[in-house]
């Protein structure tokens, strides 16, 4: 049997592999955008900009604790006008690679949304990721949007209102019923849907009498948002017909042809740097191959939302 | 770039509690930390030191078994530590990061200022490998010479340099680094200290082609190579000088990575 098509089909573009770098995972420069592009990432998404500069949460902001990561770093960034400059670098350096640049942003208001999305769009990324669902800045945001149906397609509206340039929103976990809500944001305009973001949690330190992260609570990812995030892309799936890029806690090819069995399009990976450095996009990628092969599926697609039929 | 798969067993990751055993003044704000406890780490890996009613920073290890540190109040943190008594906690998360690997039987030690504290850890090891050490300390002044005496325990007497002169040979490390290339012919070269030395040692041992082990510095925030914040800027760093291959170009993380980068 010929080696198995991994070439991943989303929206007008062509990845290479269905793994998408997700953001706040290394996307902070060109140069590292560059670097998991040069791992096996078939996409790279760009870490959240905002409105203005934000420096984020002090330490610590990130541990690992034993069934996952959990991290609250407060969506540092250097605002959407410096993040134009460096999203334009990195489109030059991942141009002859291939690999499509998605950049992320977030915001506070409606018209923030608008205004910030018009500013990325400058740098023409191949796709706008919006962040309705950073579960680590209440202090400043509020309640995420992602929290309902109405807010959510709200903010989709808001920016596909202001851009040209598709555009996905990515969705909370922790929301009664995501299926409906993927169906508002579809209806409100959205091109596609990341799902999902980290989930709500929080550690404590016995000794320490507290919570462990400066923030109090933070975002789990890693082994234990898995089965989380293949209900939700599943449900989603289930629920509209945009692509998914199916997030939360793939570490290997077993976990990337899971989300794909739920329906995913593409398969985000994160916290996966941490568990096996920036080349573990290459590790999955041959795990990948070597599953599909060993179980008949030519390409992507015959596997894609198997478990939905 | 070399860049060894992290795989960290989630032991390592957490914060675990450290007991202060015992506390040394090394000079007017440094001091030196034993602790109850020891911690398997190489020489050059880091650890995040956590005090909870404060922050959590990056700190270089000065020995595993037990656990020791030496730290200079330059922060709040640092401070925070400093302050610190025996039967006080510390939260520690790590080893995290590459440390040196021994290479070759004769060895050239480096350090700018307060980057010898690792450097001591890597001497004691080598030390169990039967390596000959050679050790450059250079400082400001005579005050800011550390750890002399823990390198005389163990048999090592460091060539001490310092800008005005109060100290052994008046220069910087850079100078003194010449004279042990000379006698010593290392087969390796370690260093720990500011940028501009590490830079300074990276030419040396370029021109006369020696191999060499840096380890470098960074703001670091989830020290798991997640966050970016620690990307070692190429321009800011190298402007002017000359680039080593080990991140040329950058996307180079120092917590994971690094934080020693290594010429081959």
């Amino acid at each position: 049997m010929p080696q198995p098509d991994l070439t991943c089909r989303f929206l007008d573009l062509t990845l290479p592999n269905p793994l998408v770098l997700a953001s706040g995972i290394i996307g902070t420069s060109a140069t590292l955008l560059k670097r998991a592009a040069l791992a096996g990432a078939g996409a790279v998404t760009a870490k959240s900009a905002g409105p203005a500069p934000r420096a984020g949460h002090p330490n610590p902001v990130a541990l690992d604790w034993e069934y996952g990561v959990i991290n609250a770093i407060g969506l540092t960034n250097p605002g959407a006008e410096e993040e134009v400059n460096m999203l334009r670098e990195a489109g030059i350096l991942l141009k002859p690679l291939g690999v499509p640049l998605i950049a992320s942003i977030f915001a506070g208001t409606l018209e923030e949304f608008s205004r910030v999305a018009a500013t990325i769009e400058r740098a023409q990324p191949d796709l706008i990721e919006v962040n309705i669902s950073c579960p680590n800045v209440a202090d400043d945001f509020g309640t995420p949007f992602a929290a309902s149906a109405e807010s959510a397609a709200g903010v989709t509206e808001a920016v596909k209102s202001a851009v040209r340039v598709p555009i996905s929103i990515k969705l909370a976990p922790n929301v009664p019923n995501i299926g409906r809500i993927a169906a508002a944001v579809v209806e409100a305009g959205a091109d596609a849907i990341t799902a999902v973001n980290t989930m709500p949690g929080m550690l404590i330190n016995f000794e320490a009498r507290q919570p462990v992260l400066s923030n109090r609570t933070g975002g789990i990812s890693g082994h234990a948002l898995k089965p989380i995030a293949l209900r939700c892309v599943a449900e989603i799936a289930a629920s509209v017909r945009v692509p998914i890029i199916g997030t939360g806690g793939v570490s290997n090819g077993r976990d990337a042809a899971e989300m794909i069995m739920a329906g995913a399009t593409a398969v985000g990976v994160g916290s996966a740097v941490w568990y096996g450095g920036v080349n573990v996009f290459t590790t999955i990628l041959h795990e990948l191959t070597a599953l599909m092969k060993a179980e008949k599926f030519d390409n992507l697609e015959a596997m894609r939302g198997i478990i939905l039929k | 770039m070399k860049t060894q798969p992290n795989l960290q067993s989630p032991s390592t990751a957490t914060h675990q509690v450290f007991t202060v055993a015992e506390v040394h003044q090394e000079n007017y704000r440094t001091k030196t930390f034993i602790f109850n406890e020891s911690l398997t780490a190489n020489p050059g890996q880091f650890v995040m030191l956590w005090l909870p009613e404060l922050c959590e920073r990056p700190f270089s290890i000065a020995g595993s078994t037990p656990f020791r540190m030496t730290v200079v109040s330059v922060g709040c943190m640092s401070e925070g530590i400093n302050s610190l008594h025996v039967g006080d906690r510390m939260w520690v998360r790590g080893p995290l990061g590459q440390g040196f690997k021994i290479r070759g039987k004769r060895l050239l030690l480096v350090a700018g200022g307060y980057g010898i504290a690792p450097l001591l850890f890597l001497a004691k090891e080598a030390q169990k490998q039967d390596c000959e050490i050679d050790v450059v300390i250079g400082a400001r002044t005579a005050n800011d010479i550390l750890l002399v005496h823990e390198f005389e325990k163990i048999g090592l007497l460091p060539r001490i340099v310092t800008d005005d002169g109060s100290l052994g040979a008046k220069g910087i490390a850079t100078d003194m680094m010449e004279a042990s290339i000379r006698e010593q012919r290392p087969d390796c070269v370690y260093a720990c200290g500011p940028t501009k030395m590490l830079q300074a040692v990276e030419e040396k041992a370029r021109l006369h082609q020696l191999p060499h082990q840096l380890s470098w510095e960074a703001v670091m925030r989830c020290g798991m190579g997640l966050c970016g914040s620690c990307e070692l800027d190429h321009e800011e760093h190298y402007l002017g000088s000359s680039p080593n291959p080990a991140h040329h170009n950058s996307g180079w993380l120092v917590c994971m990575d690094g934080p020693v980068s290594f010429s081959e």
